[in-house]
């Protein structure tokens, strides 16, 4: 097997809208590999958010080639090789958290036994021990947004999509969220693609940043990250942290230029 | 004492102010014949004794609610529930073919509703007509159906159930088509993230996101379908049913007849609506979506 998960070639993605075609992704290249952290960067309209559905098969390209694990999105999607966090956490409210997270398992078809093993599994994974029985209600949306990571880590995917799941998070909650996400990669061993706005967010979280700009849709920069892979809260004040900071600020405004 | 107030108080307000007003319209309306009476038998009436003949005639253009009362009283607990004069005979037979009638627009409008949802020429053809059944008198409809289902050999219940049915479908398909769509792109996507079949999506979460809405349209339906049921009994000369209660009243200027029927009825519509009422906030709380 190969280290590529993600690999795409002059992708482009365009809509067809009463205002004209929209070029949501152009000749966009891009290789994500096994055990990568990547998180993808720029203002609204940048297209990050269709990149990650293109991987995800919920969007499809009008032009270029993409393959997740070696095969074509709808491929991957029906062979279950990812799981998604969105925006929201989702849950459904008359589900408890357990149930909630046992829902993609009894879609799937795991055993009983199996089912309720991967549950505690993933629910003491996201620190949400002893929570199963509560309703989304009963939980903090920070709790919330847990539990759907929960979710989607329940089954074997090894590749881990997540568009902007902290979003809506106050930014104590996102910074406690976001150790607690390098810990369950560093712990897991996934994949992550990972959609974001947040300059410090995206340089803490990754080993590789991608910058996009809008109109057309398209990468300006693609940044290796130099950090190691132990990242305590406070590395965010080294020089090393603000220097990549810096870069991605620069590859966001040479974007906007054409404005 | 101040929260039983504050829990009662104003709809009791209410009861007695209508009570008031119907005792003060039965004066106005019934003082006519009061005074024909006295003008024929050639005697003085004061208006103590003129208020006191209007609230207990035979035959009241619109009877006193005490009168109304003790025909209620006579009508069922001094009844035996087998006679034809009994309200509780009349209403079961009218309750029995609400119910059917009921429990067929219900299953018949959920059926519609997932058509609708899951089938675009479903959704194109079906709902105009849907709309435009619901704009056909039903005392013009019911009086042929019962004929069409005679003709064919189905008489009794069924008739009478169908009228009811026609009327309590409607509600229930248009909250359920609501209901069906309630959830959002983000959930469909995840559905879809899943590999998760149409039916798989269906069960796990349209149909229960649908419930908040399957409950209220059930209990327009339930009172629209007994409603139904008392049309059904009106045009096609039934001998039993509140409906024919209601008829029979009006042939022979039983007043009071009439009105104790009717708020027979009105009782059963809102015992009907809130044991709906009932069972909503039981499932819902199961559910776990009653906080």
């Amino acid at each position: 097997m190969s280290d590529v998960v993600i690999e795409a070639k002059n992708l482009s993605l365009t809509f067809e809208t009463n205002d004209g075609p929209v070029h949501a992704l152009k000749d966009v290249d891009l290789t994500i590999n096994k055990g990568d952290f990547v998180s993808f960067i720029g203002p609204s309209g940048c297209g990050k958010t269709t990149f990650l559905r293109v991987m995800a098969d919920l969007e499809q390209p009008t032009g270029g080639e993409i393959t997740v694990n070696g095969m074509s999105p709808e491929e991957a999607r029906m062979k279950r090789a990812y799981g998604y966090v969105f925006q929201a956490a989702g849950l459904y409210p008359w589900r408890t958290i357990g149930g909630n997270i046992r829902l993609p398992l009894e879609i799937m078809g795991y055993s009983k036994a199996e089912q309720a093993d991967r549950v505690n599994k993933v629910l003491e994974l996201v620190h949400l021990d002893g929570f199963d029985k509560k309703f989304p209600w009963q939980l903090s949306g920070g709790m919330q947004q847990r539990a759907s990571i929960a979710r989607a880590l329940s089954f074997d995917a090894d590749l881990l999509l997540m568009d902007e799941p902290f979003g809506a998070l106050d930014e104590i909650v996102r910074d406690h969220l976001n150790e607690q996400l390098l810990e369950l990669w560093a712990e897991t061993n996934k994949t992550i693609a990972f959609v974001t706005h947040s300059i410090p967010e995206a340089v803490y979280l990754s080993t590789k940043i991608v910058v996009m700009s809008p109109r057309p849709g398209r990468v300006t920069d693609v940044i290796e990250s130099t950090l190691p892979k132990e990242r305590p809260l406070d590395i965010r004040e080294t020089p090393e942290f603000l220097d990549i900071a810096h870069r991605v600020r620069e590859g966001l405004r040479a974007g906007h230029g054409d404005d | 004492m101040n929260r039983l107030w504050h829990k009662f108080g104003p709809v009791l307000t209410v009861v007695v102010g209508i009570f008031a007003l119907w005792y003060v319209m039965a004066v106005v309306l019934n003082s006519n014949w009061a005074y024909d009476k006295a003008a024929r038998a050639d005697v003085e009436l004061s208006f103590s004794e003129m208020v006191v003949d209007t609230w207990s005639q035979d035959k009241p253009k619109l009877p006193a609610p005490h009168q109304v009362a003790v025909e209620i009283w006579n009508t069922t607990a001094m009844k035996s529930i087998t006679s034809k004069r009994s309200l509780i005979f009349h209403g079961w037979i009218t309750l029995s073919s609400t119910l059917l009638g009921f429990a067929l627009g219900a299953v018949l409008g959920i059926l519609l509703a997932v058509g609708i949802v899951h089938n675009k020429a479903m959704d194109l053809s079906v709902m105009p007509w849907v709309i435009a059944s619901q704009t056909i008198p039903i005392l013009a409809i019911a009086p042929m159906i019962i004929v069409v289902l005679n003709a064919v050999g189905v008489s009794g219940l069924l008739p009478k159930a169908i009228i009811s049915m026609y009327l309590s479908f409607f509600p229930v398909v248009v909250g359920m088509v609501k209901g069906l769509r309630a959830p959002d792109a983000m959930q469909m996507d995840q559905m879809r993230t899943w590999h998760a079949s149409k039916w798989t999506t269906f069960w796990a979460l349209r149909w229960p996101s649908s419930v908040p809405y399957l409950f209220p349209s059930l209990k327009i339906g339930v009172a629209a379908a007994l409603v139904g049921a008392i049309v059904a009994e009106l045009p096609t000369g039934a001998v039993r049913g509140l409906g024919a209660r209601l008829l029979a009243g009006s042939y022979y200027g039983q007043t009071i007849q009439i009105w104790s029927a009717l708020l027979t009825a009105a009782a059963l519509a809102a015992a009907l609506v809130m044991t709906v009422g009932l069972i909503e906030r039981i499932t819902l709380k199961k559910m776990g979506m009653a906080r």
